[in-house]
């Protein structure tokens, strides 16, 4: 006799507990242990005969339903429990708590999924190109020599100096140093509210060495990925740093 | 300047700027006061549902960027078939509710909610720029903490994070329903 069987995919082993809880119109707060164990097992038995993998976590949801069976079967208040409320001693309570929190989210997932399918339907524009029209009045970036830069990345560093020789000497072991990442990110938040800064002003607050150094590298990734501009209005006139209208990186 | 001056400056910065523009930029740009240029943007923004527009304004995160309207969604498919964009898996929606409930949340607490690995679906969201990165737990091993980002609000039309339904109402949700 042939005979088809079609074994759905489920997401986890809560996922696969639900599908047969649901199947036997049994109540969440009063699973039938034993049966719902039973046809678990035997689902993982189905996955095995057909070659797909079982994976750990299936096994693991398998051996605490056989725990939680075993436990059920020890004479405990039995009789008083018949119409088994969930009271402290069921040994199902962790379980069921578990998995109204996983249907909590199950759930969500769906009405996330409802708005997903309105929300792809709507088409953004792209940001409009400006580059001959920003050129007009000021200097661009391939007129700024990365001399101009350096001198005032070497400003910095002596402005530096000066603050330190004038407070104590102390050494900070720090444990969190800023990463070139972190830099990237804290600057591109600052341009989704602002247009431009002054290139000074990027290294207002921090006197760290590492920071600073952190900082200018982050602004020449900035640049190479076209997200910022830099420019100089006047021979040592300050730097200004803009974002890249042309960039769609937000 | 008047009012429907503003509004009708606001309407053209949002149509060239393309990404979400936020009030302060706009009200900097303007020198006008903030609220001022909320109000503005609500008012655009009704007058475009009223009209039955088929542009629309969205909020998300005090920035406003203009859109398509879905309903047109058909003929634009018709227009210029724009690339098929594949819907979230299950398993990516329901790493991604998570998430958007407990933020920041680390991958070994998500999967105790799931019971399941979640690491596929977690770079999936994140190459989506629905999830990023939010620091890390000062514990063994500083697991990654992870929230959503505005991509994510926009992806599923929310305004912020409070916009999100209320979690206690899928609680009491009947268990036999599918």
């Amino acid at each position: 006799m042939a005979y088809n069987v079609k074994l759905e995919v489920f997401e986890g082993p809560f996922d696969l507990l639900f599908h047969l809880i649901e199947k036997s119109k049994v109540d969440i707060y009063n699973i039938p242990i034993a049966d719902i164990a039973e046809q678990y097992i035997q689902y993982i038995e189905d996955l095995k005969k057909f070659d797909l993998e079982v994976t750990s976590e299936f096994l693991v949801m398998a051996a605490t339903l056989i725990e939680i069976k075993s436990k059920m079967l020890l004479p405990n208040k039995q009789e008083e429990q018949i119409e088994m409320e969930l009271c402290d001693e069921d040994p199902r309570k962790d379980l069921v708590k578990r998995l109204i929190e996983y249907k909590k989210y199950k759930n969500i997932a769906l009405t996330l999924k409802d708005r997903e399918e309105v929300y792809t339907k709507i088409f953004y524009k792209q940001p409009e190109q400006f580059d001959g029209f920003i050129n007009n009045h000021e200097k661009e970036i391939e007129d700024l020599e990365i001399e101009d830069l350096i001198n005032a990345f070497n400003h910095l560093l002596e402005k530096r100096k000066k603050l330190s020789k004038s407070s104590i000497n102390l050494k900070e072991i720090k444990r969190d140093e800023i990463t070139i990442e972190d830099k990237i990110d804290q600057i591109k938040n600052f341009f989704k509210e602002h247009i431009s800064l002054a290139f000074e002003e990027l290294f207002a607050n921090p006197f760290d060495r590492n920071e600073i150094v952190v900082t200018f590298l982050a602004l020449l990734e900035l640049i190479k990925l076209k997200f910022i501009v830099v420019q100089q209005n006047k021979i040592f006139g300050n730097i200004i740093v803009k974002r890249n209208i042309i960039s769609n990186e937000v | 300047m008047e009012e429907r001056e503003v509004k009708s400056i606001i309407e053209a910065m949002l149509f060239v700027w393309g990404d979400p523009l936020s009030i302060k930029l706009i009200a900097d740009t303007l020198n006008l006061a903030p609220e001022f240029i909320r109000k503005c943007l609500i008012d655009l923004k009704k007058e475009y549902e009223m009209h039955d527009k088929g542009i629309q304004i969205i909020e998300v995160n005090n920035s406003f960027q203009l859109c398509t309207n879905n309903k047109h969604f058909e003929y634009i498919q018709k227009l210029c078939t724009p690339p098929q964009n594949k819907g979230l898996t299950q398993a990516a929606l329901e790493v991604l509710a998570i998430i958007a409930y407990n933020q920041p949340i680390t991958r070994p607490e998500i999967e105790g909610i799931r019971g399941v690995k979640s690491d596929k679906a977690i770079n999936t969201l994140i190459e989506k720029e629905l999830i990023i990165e939010k620091g890390r737990l000062e514990k063994t091993g500083r697991p990654i903490l992870y929230g959503t980002t505005d991509g994510f609000l926009k992806s599923f039309g929310l305004n912020n994070l409070k916009e999100l339904p209320n979690i206690d109402e899928f609680e009491s949700l009947d268990f036999t329903d599918k």
